[in-house]
């Protein structure tokens, strides 16, 4: 049961916002990274997908660049609490990145320059909902946001769009990352509310 | 919550005494859930300031103008009040005193707060490991735990950087942290220090990035930021 905050009234979203529970909105574009923000140049980029044979395909920025984008607009909930409404990207789709790649896998490991990894289900990243994003409102995507490119999966918490993408590793298993190893929720849905392990 | 201590004009300790509290890591955070009449509630994350102690737990919280939740606590916020909270959260940004590298503190404002955990929690386990902290402020008058950094703790080096307006003994003339302040006042890269950074983003950007600049390994460089948000 809820403990009432005496004299606390609050701030309400605005009308026909949809926070999922426990976020606030924030219009701010708050930067949250474990380290340092790597900067890597687009000459020597490489994004790169491996699977579970062992099989790689990859792709410099020319190559991925060249590959037809999209224009998602997204709302962003990270796990800090912030929730951003409205954001809008350009990337490429994974549906894209993944239409020639053989796999029976069922999960994903994802890493980025500067040692950050992140795990998710493979079907997370299809269907139309995941980029490689490297535009973000209209300009090339900044470092401290994950620039050149990142990963981004909207539907889950924020720190499954990894910055700085790097590598996808197809796994038959599930390998905890990161923050999935440091106590936080293996899956991350904002409207579950599944922050922590344990949610 | 049992006491509150005013650290600074706009920030308080809040002393909280939590049944059952299971210990925690210095560097580890709450969320905080504020709940009103009607059922809207809303959380927010705060640092731990105190080192393990028991049941009791120290909070430090910095007001953000026009925030929901920071001039709430406080402002409004009285001893005998109730306060729901979740923790201790966090398995990164955190010192153990099993840890035997040297470390290097970096905060700016109320950055401090985890870092401030780390310092006293080094001095709650009895570690001799040597802590070198730099700490960027505006000015002396938002100094947090003025009476006890000044007293210093043997085998820790604090320097305060002041960013606008420095203390009129102050040689440093006043400005943002720079390579160099870190380069006199941290470790050697050799020396391979964790350093941990803690404060605004802009601040946790560039000090990281000075860091590595420096020769840090970007492994050892721990970086925990707020701000961009309102709150």
């Amino acid at each position: 049961m809820a403990i009432i905050s005496r004299g606390f009234h609050g701030r309400r979203p605005p009308a026909g916002r949809k926070l999922p529970p426990g976020q606030y909105e924030t219009t701010g574009f708050p930067v949250l990274s474990a380290g340092p923000t790597p900067w890597i140049s687009t000459d020597k980029w490489e994004l790169s997908v491996t699977t579970e044979t062992g099989r790689r395909h990859s792709w410099d920025w020319t190559a991925l660049t060249k590959l037809p984008s999209e224009t998602p607009t997204a709302d962003l909930h990270c796990v800090t609490k912030w929730s951003k409404f409205g954001t809008r990207w350009q990337g490429v789709s994974l549906d894209v990145l993944l239409a020639d790649v053989e796999t029976a896998a069922e999960y994903v490991l994802v890493s980025s320059y500067g040692g950050y990894t992140t795990n998710l289900p493979l079907e997370d990243l299809l269907d139309g909902k995941a980029w490689i994003a490297y535009g973000y409102d209209g300009r090339p995507l900044a470092p401290e946001h994950g620039g050149p490119a990142r990963l981004l999966v909207p539907h889950l918490y924020l720190w499954k769009s990894a910055k700085w993408v790097h590598g996808l590793e197809l796994r038959e298993n599930d390998t905890p990352g990161f923050w999935e190893s440091a106590g936080y929720h293996n899956y991350g849905d904002p409207w579950q509310e599944q922050r922590y392990r344990g949610d | 919550m049992t006491e509150r201590r005013a650290e600074s004009a706009t920030a308080v300790t809040l002393v909280l005494e939590v049944p059952e509290w299971p210990g925690h890591l210095a560097g580890q955070h709450v969320d905080i859930r504020l709940t009103a009449e009607d059922g809207y509630s809303t959380q927010r994350s705060y640092s731990i300031a105190s080192a393990p102690d028991g049941t009791r737990l120290e909070l430090t919280v910095q007001r953000v103008l026009g925030g929901e939740v920071s001039p709430y606590l406080v402002d409004e916020l009285m001893p005998g009040d109730q306060l729901e909270l979740r923790g201790p959260v966090g398995g990164w940004f955190v010192w153990q005193p099993e840890q035997q590298e040297p470390v290097l503190l970096v905060a700016g404002g109320s950055g401090l707060v985890p870092l401030m955990c780390m310092i006293r929690s080094r001095r709650a386990a009895g570690s001799r490991v040597p802590f070198r902290a730099l700490y960027s402020l505006r000015s002396p008058a938002e100094l947090l735990y003025g009476p006890e950094i000044r007293q210093g703790t043997p085998g820790v080096d604090v320097t305060h950087i002041y960013t606008r307006e420095g203390p009129q003994q102050s040689v440093r003339p006043p400005g943002r942290i720079t390579p160099d302040d870190l380069a006199r006042h941290g470790w050697p890269p050799d020396f391979a220090p964790t350093c941990y950074v803690c404060g605004p983003t802009a601040f946790v950007e560039k000090a990281a990035a000075y860091l590595v600049l420096l020769g840090h390994d970007p492994e050892r460089v721990r970086t925990e930021r707020f701000g961009g948000g309102e709150d």
